[in-house]
């Protein structure tokens, strides 16, 4: 472990320790405008806290708030003490802007250390960095956390298939920090290069930035040959390193000396009970320059209560399953882009891109899903393709309860992905 | 036994033109066409004079193209020439899955080309039965 103390600390220690942390960021955060005005209208007095369940009390923060109080409202330090800014990737409406002491950039990069130690991460390592550099906190914060390890850093940045495979074969990468779905991408540029991806010395891959399937990740590990790391965090909330999969890779440590962590039902707020499935919602309990309390993530997610097999006490969180406000709804029904790409990732026959398009046709809601025929499995045979399709078809009933149309598309046919990938797209005029 | 390139190509305009193009390129010779469409995409099959070389370029270009062994046989250009080896297939229980035919020499000669479940048995009994099988080089020199 990067820190045994603190990540094997015993839960009550943990918790006197997340109190002591929650008070201090209550303190400064009513120094800065937006929460000394939340505080007061709310009546919350900082130091009637005396248990974490008083964190209830507080109102939610939410992306709007963030807009709202922009470009400094939230901020509780002079000017003279921000080091550095980052903004959101804007996934959903207008960016956001987070800034950062050099306390803040300090701490962060510790838990990225903390993060990669966990899933077997050494100095010996060699980091290659295919996230975006610049606002988006991907690049940068993972960044900062190797080079904190003692990794040598390849700071590619994403795109640039060729280079990247270049840079892989000239260094010895052991290490790659890509999205899901760039990942695929890269796969088949390898192969295209005629390298064999398993050749490579890359052993691990740290993925993160959109949601995916577990089927995905499987497909990334085999594809590679490596052990894929399931990763998670938010701009708001820093960037990367909120949380990560140890070497048991099955659920994300929430780092919780850092985040109380909490999940609600996204309908009514009302927390519910760890195991159940809900929005989840963090306090940062370590931020000198932003303090952030009860931000809804939009993310849905479950606490894996029981604890891991690695030692750490903090508590782990499911893969993230969607956003919120991501969900799609369908004749009806409440459909995630997350269950589709489940069920196309599960048929070897499907290629690593696809597309999910909404329209209206005489007021009725159709789903086409568009999908790439893999080459490799192409036999010739038209009856084949219509079983293919009807295949599809009828796993996907059986997971999302409507019926999609089914389109093939040659290989190629779709954008290749090189950073967030644009799967649904939704035409439907109202 | 010869084979057939078989290419998936979407519905739309521009795809013939690709995949001939393709074949321009190495100065593949096509000796039949014909294309089985569903809608949305269709599948086009090609006898060319060298089968493996164009399913190798056409996956080079990223275009899904794929081998398939299939049956050919010299028949003669006259009523009944068909249905001779027709009679045939259907006293096997051959199942004709889909098939396409080209005249070599008018009023003369004609070769039926198709795709059977099980090749090698299709063969036979067409042999048994006195029609000649064509090889992969026999049916690209004719």
């Amino acid at each position: 472990m990067w820190n045994k103390e603190l990540e094997a600390i015993s839960r009550k220690d943990l918790e006197a320790l997340q109190l002591k942390k929650l008070k201090a960021t209550l303190a400064a955060a009513s120094k800065t405008p937006y929460y000394g005005k939340i505080f007061r209208e709310n009546k919350i007095d900082v130091d009637a806290f005396t248990t974490l369940d008083h964190v209830k009390e507080l109102p939610f923060a939410t992306k709007n708030d963030l807009r709202l109080s922009y470009p400094d409202g939230m901020v509780a330090v002079p000017r003279s003490e921000i080091v550095r800014m980052h903004a959101s990737s804007g996934t959903t409406g207008k960016s956001t802007v987070i800034f950062y002491t050099m306390n803040d950039i300090t701490a962060w990069a510790d838990l990225i250390a903390r993060s990669m130690v966990a899933t077997g991460a050494t100095r010996d390592d060699v980091f290659q960095n295919m996230m975006g550099y610049g606002l988006f906190t991907g690049g940068l914060g993972l960044h900062y956390g190797a080079e904190r390890l003692g990794c040598m850093v390849i700071p590619s940045s994403s795109g640039n298939s060729i280079r990247q495979i270049q840079l892989m074969q000239d260094f010895g990468t052991t290490i790659i920090h890509i999205t899901p779905s760039y990942a695929l991408h890269l796969a088949d540029e390898v192969k295209e290069q005629g390298v064999n991806p398993n050749d490579l010395t890359v052993k691990k891959a740290y993925l993160g930035a959109e949601p995916y399937s577990e089927a995905t990740r499987n497909k990334i590990q085999e594809q590679w040959g490596l052990e894929a790391y399931n990763s998670y965090g938010l701009s708001e909330l820093n960037g990367p390193g909120v949380a990560f999969e140890c070497v048991h890779r099955c659920g994300m440590h929430v780092w919780e000396d850092y985040y109380l962590t909490e999940v609600i039902n996204p309908e009514t707020g009302e927390r519910v009970p760890d195991g159940e499935e809900g929005e989840l919602v963090l306090t940062h309990l370590n931020r000198e320059a932003m303090p952030m309390l009860r931000y809804r993530t939009r993310d849905l997610t479950r606490i894996i209560p029981e604890p891991c097999t690695c030692g750490r006490t903090h508590r782990r969180i499911e893969r993230i399953k969607g956003r919120t406000d991501d969900m799609m709804i369908v004749s009806g029904v409440n459909v995630f882009p997350s269950q589709i790409e489940t069920v196309l990732m599960n048929i070897p026959e499907v290629g690593n891109n696809y597309q999910i398009v909404l329209e209206r046709e005489d007021n009725l809601d159709r789903m086409h899903i568009k999908v790439e025929l893999y080459s490799k499995m192409f036999q010739g045979d038209m009856r084949e393709l219509e079983r293919l399709k009807k295949r599809m078809g009828e796993a996907l009933r059986a997971i999302i309860t409507i019926n999609p149309k089914i389109e093939l598309l040659e290989p190629g046919s779709l954008p290749p992905s090189q950073g967030k990938a644009k799967r649904v797209f939704d035409n439907r005029s109202l | 036994m010869p084979h057939q390139v078989s290419v998936f190509a979407e519905n739309r305009p521009g795809k013939i033109e690709r995949i001939t193009g393709v074949l321009l390129k190495k100065n593949i010779d096509i000796r039949a066409i014909t294309i089985s469409d569903s809608g949305d995409y269709g599948i086009v099959k090609l006898l060319v004079d060298r089968p493996q070389e164009a399913a190798g370029l056409l996956k080079e270009e990223g275009i899904a193209a794929t081998l398939r062994d299939i049956v050919a046989i010299r028949v003669k250009d006259k009523p009944g020439g068909l249905y001779e080896a027709a009679s045939i297939l259907t006293r096997s229980g051959v199942n004709v899955e889909d098939a396409y035919g080209f005249i070599v020499e008018r009023k003369k000669d004609a070769v039926f080309v198709f795709q059977v479940e099980d090749v090698r048995k299709t063969e036979r009994v067409l042999s048994d039965a006195g029609f000649s099988i064509l090889t992969d080089g026999e049916l690209y020199l004719i």
